[in-house]
């Protein structure tokens, strides 16, 4: 929607599996999201969308089924080798490093571009002060000046309200230098303000920095605005993929969302 | 005028000391240190020293309970290792006092690690009880390893030397105590501001976000228990060449709930909080000695009493401490400070 998206396939999920003992959350899910676009991944609680994002992160190994980000299947490496190849991500619950300053949170999602050891990082002086000032300059430049979180770098992460927290989880993702980022419902527990703040952030991201987005939303507003394409998960199923308006129009979702058509109209007194 | 502290630029921003006035208090203390020997009694210096050997122990129990959340009750066993280490590098192998200073702290380091592997499986309390299982087979092998430690006799060790110069006083040796807690302390401070430092605090406070941000869990928990025991290390071969004798007996379990406890009083993931918990914990029962033998000799009846009535004060005191300032001494300071930021036209 917002810009030409190039048909360069980044990243491909390939029939996973997923089930925890007798429960079956993902069912042979495929999908694929192309270099530059938003995707949005939509519905019902419980249809297996986080799971989804665990196994892009390697949280949770599916049973069966190939995850391939730029050529390389993912599902061999571990969750922290993620970082290297650029994928990054935020959560529901925000996981932020609760006792550390905003800056040092941020300073953290940088941390697999820095070089420095235990050896220089004790003695920090020469190549690892010019590194940390490096970082510093490009945190406050880049990242705090555009999320606008200035007059809070220097507070204590738990003492933040949940909204500000959320940003500080977008700019630590931000600074991972990512070339995907996995996105689970940043607007939630939002104003309408909020919302669309973070909204024009995630396109920003998108278009400025040509960041890959895979998000889940539960706020249909935002998703159909801003998504490239939309795919629609239930009970561990795919049940439609396509550009919002067509998905909006999906008899599947529509019934997935409210029930069978009759009922709802029966349940509405029409 | 500028009325505040106020930064231009990043450098200034992420300096340790952030002021001139917190420069010229340091430099103020650092010549305390400096003239302390020439003003002090042989009782008091041994104290200082005594300090010091706690203060790197410390510092370094700190860096993998408090930075990086692994607990440890195997913090003695390492002080230990590096003690016996260094013990019989001097005695048995000739090697110089300088170069089995570093050697122990390697080799405790290496013991830190054996014993830090349990730390991917198992945290909190199960952790305890994994290196719990150090300070039994060091402990053990300290006793039984005849050949090598000399069991229950210990090993006489030599004083440390420069030339012709021995450095076997409570004053000369202060010299080398002041500048091993000064390179520690210094080390530590640094560490905690870069990279690994960082990475560390992440997996105390999420371990899950934390590997998100590409931190390998395994290698920094093995890197936080190698650096902790390196200190452990060091602290235990100042210590015994101080003392100029190793036996078993010096490395008991309450050992390691000493060290706990001046991590805790001072202040969890707090370098200076180290250093007060450790001053705190060697410095207050010295106090409570004089006090007592002070109330000995008004009250010569009660002497009885007043030996146990020690531990009891002792006791409460880390209990009190524990209940109004949980966050320890470090938390204290960091109020005085703020308190004097903007003294005295504070609003």
């Amino acid at each position: 929607m917002t810009q030409p998206v190039a048909e360069e396939i980044q990243l491909q999920v390939e029939e996973i599996h997923l089930s925890f003992g007798g429960l079956k959350v993902l069912a042979g899910v495929s999908t694929s999201v192309k270099k530059g676009e938003i995707f949005s991944i939509i519905g019902p609680n419980g249809a297996g969308k986080t799971s989804l994002l665990n196994c892009i992160n390697r949280f949770y190994t599916p049973d069966r089924g190939k995850i391939i980000f730029e050529g390389q299947n993912i599902l061999k490496l571990k969750p922290h080798q993620l970082a290297a190849l650029g994928i990054a991500r935020t959560f529901q619950n925000v996981e932020l490093f609760k006792h550390m300053t905003v800056v040092d949170n941020i300073k953290l999602g940088h941390h697999v571009h820095l070089r420095s050891g235990f050896l220089s990082g004790g003695i920090y002086y020469g190549k690892t002060r010019r590194e940390e000032m490096a970082l510093r300059k490009e945190i406050e430049e880049r990242i705090v000046d555009f999320l606008e979180i200035e007059q809070i770098r220097k507070s204590v992460v738990h003492t933040l309200p949940f909204g500000l927290q959320k940003r500080v989880e977008l700019a630590r993702a931000l600074a991972m230098k990512p070339k995907i980022l996995l996105l689970d419902e940043p607007a939630t527990g939002m104003n309408l303000e909020e919302t669309e703040d973070i909204a024009r952030f995630i396109l920003d991201i998108n278009e400025e920095w040509g960041v890959t987005i895979i998000l889940i939303e539960h706020d249909m507003g935002v998703v159909m605005d801003i998504s490239d394409r939309v795919c629609v998960l239930d009970f561990g199923v795919k049940i439609a993929e396509g550009e919002p308006a067509e998905v909006r129009q999906n008899e599947q979702v529509i019934k997935a969302y409210l029930g069978q058509v009759d009922l709802t109209y029966s349940r509405l007194g029409a | 005028m500028r009325c505040g502290d106020f930064k231009e630029n990043y450098i200034d921003d992420e300096e340790i000391f952030p002021s001139p006035f917190t420069k010229f208090w340091l430099a103020l203390f650092l010549i305390f240190l400096i003239a302390f020997p020439f003003m002090a009694n042989a009782h008091l210096l041994y104290i200082a020293n005594m300090i010091g050997f706690a203060v790197i122990g410390a510092v370094g129990l700190n860096l993998l309970t408090g930075f990086t959340g692994q607990i440890s009750l195997g913090h003695a066993a390492f002080i230990g290792v590096g003690a016996y280490t260094s013990a019989i590098l001097v005695t048995r192998y000739g090697i110089s006092f300088w170069l089995s200073i570093p050697l122990s702290g390697l080799v405790s380091a290496l013991a830190g690690m054996v014993i830090g592997i349990p730390s991917l499986r198992v945290k909190g309390l199960y952790l305890c009880i994994a290196t719990l299982a150090a300070q039994f087979i060091f402990g053990f092998t300290f006793v039984h390893w005849e050949s090598m430690t000399k069991g229950i006799t210990g090993i006489h060790i030599p004083p440390p030397a420069v030339g012709s110069f021995q450095f076997d006083t409570e004053k000369s040796f202060y010299w080398i105590t002041l500048l091993f807690v000064i390179l520690g302390v210094g080390y530590a401070r640094n560490l905690v501001r870069s990279k690994m430092g960082r990475a560390f605090v992440a997996i105390r406070d999420r371990d899950l976000a934390a590997e998100i941000m590409g931190i390998n869990l395994f290698r920094y928990k093995l890197s936080a228990f190698a650096i902790s025991s390196f200190y452990a290390g060091v602290a235990g071969a100042l210590w015994v060449s101080f003392l100029k004798v190793v036996t078993p007996e010096h490395f008991p379990f309450i050992l390691c709930i000493q060290y706990l406890a001046m991590v805790i009083v001072g202040g969890l993931g707090s370098v200076i909080g180290s250093i007060f918990g450790a001053v705190f914990m060697t410095l207050i029962p010295e106090i409570l000695n004089v006090l007592s033998d002070m109330v000995k000799s008004y009250a010569p009846g009660m002497a009885k009493m007043i030996i146990p009535f020690k531990q009891v004060v002792f006791g409460s005191m880390i209990v009190g401490f524990l209940i109004f300032e949980p966050r320890g001494l470090a938390e204290i300071w960091s109020r005085i400070k703020k308190f004097f930021t903007l003294w005295p036209f504070s609003y």
